[in-house]
């Protein structure tokens, strides 16, 4: 191996030989290909990663002829997004700078990007006791804090020693309760709930059968009271969690003068902007990073975390390559050591290399019209007749997804294995055959452990073209928002025929779909970095099951 | 396998080389089977070509008309020049060449009275009582001991202890035991050439075949192990049948009972190998051995 590189390293030195043009124009050409995409790259990890970090809140006083106020106010506060030039110049054909705004508080503005020309502004100031606040509903606010209202009406103003902790806590049980909450009604409702299904459906069956149903009936019934029971006593858990929520008052005042206040129980987090170190705005940035990751995502996509979607997409590439990978090797193994090389051989590689260039879109139809329709339906009414109409695999899923991606993923397997089994000598089978070893055990013990590093080259260039792909998957199961995970603790713990949330397809509604796409545009940044991340993961993981393979082989051969 | 072809030895060696895999309990290692067997007198014709023509590709003859008798543990040599057909005949006799696209063969080659050829036999039993050595060294990318072992391994063979046996007889006897005892599970591929074709024969000899074909084996290899390996071709005809090609002729002369030599695919003259290298029948032999041609 380093013999070879060696030799490669000479000839370079012989090409680079000064007055040959050609080696100027070629470079020149890799050079701005690897440019284009070092900057593609460093747009979205610069973009993506600055959406985490906290910026300075600035509040601006109007001039007094301004017309940019809300009602009557001449002030305004927010993050600094962009200064820019208006797109239109003013009549005398002159430039006219403005400032974007992230001002927040949608629920009282109604907008939360504000743009006002530069020479409205009269002042900027960065007030040191602005805070910052994630919500659960209308994003952020930023705001002055007045005060906390507790339970049994203990009341601490801003400013006073102490304030800043107490809405801490009282901030972090709102969020515990939340999660309690959601719990209990995700949760444990939720099992009760699918009992309730589940015997609904068996009496359906029973129905159908026609006999016994009497007393199929009467067992149901008895076993929904207790159900029923016990859905009572946890909603009014639930319920009561809820109102202990609306407990806890904050009063604030807005930077127009508005006082206003919100119930504790719909805050998430908060900050002082202009108050933080830089230590605090590290220790910030992954917070919130964190938090993107783990977190449901809230407000239409545009707030909270893509934790279903990340999950998602790392499943389904994951079941495609279980799909894929003995598909297109056992294919490939048939092409390459058992067919008879000929005419119909070479047809049936032309063909193979050619779906690779099908639009994926197409392998999207097909698996809506073949997997969903076809054998979605059956699957539905061989073995799930009582829950028809409503389909259960009639639909897409997980599972069509995957099967969707392997079929279009499979030539790029088949292709590179066959290469890696090609790449196995003649010595070595025949080593093999004269030991009496059959051809099948030929292939087992030689030939497929000298191909696997080139089997798993395969492997990664299917899974970087199937995680990254969206169009045939919006036809086949993937949607903007899905309730449940496709794994979780309820047997049989994988719900193959669930409908799952995927990056790519996120970035395409956050940015496409959502009716907000300027407060979407930082989502879009900084989901596109995470799914370009999670391919680069899965990948590097392949490559190292694949480098380990080769050191242990060493048959530098790939 | 048609076992009533086989010879007395051979078929006493089936039933307890079966009998092993069968059972799996039976800690008598092979070495003592070997040397338990009675050392009956070789038969003359235990190879026998008849009339056997070789083509690779439709048309170009590369073997013409051979006839010729290996007799039974004895060493055979054959020789010739570049290009005359030794490995070509060489592989014939396990019925390697099957596996080259658009050969064709006439005449016959019989093991033991076995037509090799024939429908009812199975050439994947034919190989495990045939060993190889190939001109080209070519270990498979996989540790020393599993390299050893393969052939015990494809034919199911699971007894650890059997293992270890074999792979330690099988290395001492191919001169590779010392260098390789302390790294019997590292990659094959991180030996010497000359290690590498040593442990090919190794991996020919570990399940005792009864015929061993080596091509060239120690064109890759020092004095030192030539001759470690030449010990080992002279002891293995105490039980079994060998046939080696060779370019060197003192190589023949030292381990060789019987010479066959070839041109042009043709075999121009086979005699015992004191007879053909003193006093050969036909000029081109002479020539050849005495180096005036080649
Ligand atoms: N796979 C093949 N396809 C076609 N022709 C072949 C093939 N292998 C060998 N030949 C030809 O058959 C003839 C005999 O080759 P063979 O390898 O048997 O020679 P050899 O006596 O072993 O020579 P050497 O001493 O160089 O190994 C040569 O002319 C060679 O070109
Ligand atoms: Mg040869």
């Amino acid at each position: 191996m380093s013999e070879f590189s060696q030799k490669i390293g000479a000839s370079k030195a012989e090409r680079a030989a000064p007055g040959e043009p050609m080696v100027w124009f070629s470079g020149m050409w890799l050079a701005i290909g690897i440019l284009m995409i070092v900057f593609l790259l460093s747009v979205i990890l610069v973009n993506g990663l600055s959406v985490f970090w906290p910026k300075d809140v600035v509040q601006v006083e109007l001039t007094e002829t301004s017309k940019a106020g809300w009602k009557q106010s001449k002030y305004f506060a927010g993050e600094l997004r962009k200064t820019q030039q208006r797109r239109v110049a003013n009549e005398a054909g002159e430039a006219i700078p403005e400032i974007q705004l992230f001002v927040g508080n949608r629920d009282v503005y109604g907008f939360g990007f504000k743009f006002i020309d530069d020479s409205d502004i009269s002042r900027r100031t960065f007030p040191q006791d602005i805070l910052m606040v994630e919500r659960m509903e209308y994003g952020d606010m930023i705001a002055y804090p007045v005060k906390l209202q507790l339970v049994g009406g203990k009341e601490i103003l801003a400013g006073e020693q102490g304030f800043d902790e107490e809405l801490q806590s009282a901030v972090e049980r709102a969020n515990l309760r939340r999660d309690k909450i959601s719990f209990i009604e995700r949760g444990e409702i939720g099992g009760v709930n699918r009992e309730m299904e589940r015997l609904k459906m068996k009496l359906k069956k029973a129905e159908l059968n026609t006999e016994g149903v009497e007393k199929v009936k009467l067992e149901a019934e008895q076993k929904q009271q207790v159900l029923q029971q016990e859905y009572e006593k946890l909603a009014a858990q639930a319920a009561a969690l809820r109102k202990q929520q609306n407990e806890d008052i904050f009063f604030y005042r807005l930077v127009t003068g508005e006082q206003r206040s919100q119930v504790v129980g719909d805050l998430v987090s908060f900050y002082y902007p202009n108050q933080l170190t830089l230590a605090g705005k590290i220790s910030h940035f992954f917070s919130r990073g964190w938090g993107f990751l783990v977190d449901e995502p809230r407000e239409a996509n545009t707030e909270g975390g893509v934790f279903p979607a990340l999950f998602g997409t790392f499943v389904m590439t994951l079941i495609m390559c279980i799909l894929v990978v003995p598909f297109g090797v056992v294919a490939a193994i048939y092409l390459q050591e058992y067919a008879k090389q000929g005419l119909v051989v070479r047809i049936v590689r032309i063909a193979v290399n050619n779906l690779a260039g099908v639009p994926s879109i197409v392998y999207g139809v097909f698996g809506l019209g073949f997997f969903v329709y076809i054998l979605g339906g059956s699957i539905d009414s061989l073995f799930y007749p009582e829950r028809l109409p409503t389909p259960t695999f009639g639909t897409g899923g997980l599972l069509w997804a995957s099967l969707t991606m392997a079929l279009m993923t499979v030539p790029v397997v088949i292709v590179s294995t066959e290469e890696a089994l090609a790449s196995v000598t003649r010595g070595m089978r025949e080593a093999s055959l004269a030991a009496g070893a059959s051809k099948w055990q030929t292939i087992q013990h030689i030939v497929i452990p000298g191909g696997l590093p080139g089997i798993i080259t395969g492997m990664i260039l299917a899974m970087a073209r199937g995680a990254g792909e969206v169009a045939p998957l919006m036809l086949v199961g993937v949607v903007k928002l899905a309730p449940t995970l496709p794994l979780d603790t309820v047997a049989p713990f994988v719900h193959l025929e669930r409908k799952f949330m995927h990056l790519g397809f996120h970035i395409y509604d956050l940015g496409f779909q959502s009716p907000d796409s300027e407060a979407a545009k930082p989502m879009v940044f900084a989901t596109t970095l995470l799914l370009i991340v999670l391919v680069v993961v899965l990948n590097a993981a392949a490559i190292m099951i694949r480098e380990k393979l080769r050191k242990k082989y060493s048959s530098g051969a790939f | 396998m048609n076992s009533a072809s086989l010879s007395p030895i051979a078929m006493h060696k089936e039933n307890i080389q079966s009998s092993v895999q069968k059972t799996g309990q039976t800690d008598r290692p092979v070495e003592v089977v070997a040397a338990e067997e009675p050392s009956l007198a070789g038969r003359p014709d235990y190879i026998k070509v008849s009339d056997f023509s070789f083509n690779y590709v439709p048309a170009v003859r590369v073997l013409h008309n051979i006839t010729m008798e290996i007799p039974e543990k004895q060493v055979t040599a054959f020789i010739g020049p570049s290009g005359c057909g030794k490995t070509t005949l060489l592989r014939n006799f396990n019925r390697m060449n099957d596996l080259i696209d658009g050969v064709s063969h006439e005449g016959h080659i019989y093991v033991n009275d076995q037509d090799i050829h024939d429908r009812n036999l199975e050439v994947i039993s034919l190989r495990k009582r045939i060993g190889m050595v190939f001109q080209k060294s070519n270990p498979f990318p996989k540790t020393i001991y599993e390299n050893v072992v393969y052939s015990l391994r494809v034919a199911g063979q699971k007894n650890k202890q059997l293992l270890n046996e074999v792979v330690e007889r099988s290395l001492k006897s191919a001169a590779l035991w010392e260098e390789t005892k302390d790294r019997l599970h590292d990659s094959a591929l991180g030996l010497s050439g000359g290690q590498m074709q040593r442990l090919c024969i190794a991996r020919a000899i570990a399940n005792r075949p009864e015929i061993l074909l080596m091509d060239e084996p120690c064109s890759a290899l020092d004095p030192i192990a030539t001759a470690k390996i030449e010990e080992l071709i002279t002891e293995l005809k105490q039980s079994f049948t060998v046939v080696i090609v060779t370019h060197n002729m003192q190589q023949a002369t030292r381990v060789s009972d019987r010479a066959a030599y070839f041109f042009m695919g043709k075999l121009i003259e086979m005699d015992d190998t004191t007879q053909l290298f003193s006093n050969p029948s036909q000029k081109e032999t002479e020539d050849y051995i005495s180096g005036r041609f080649g």
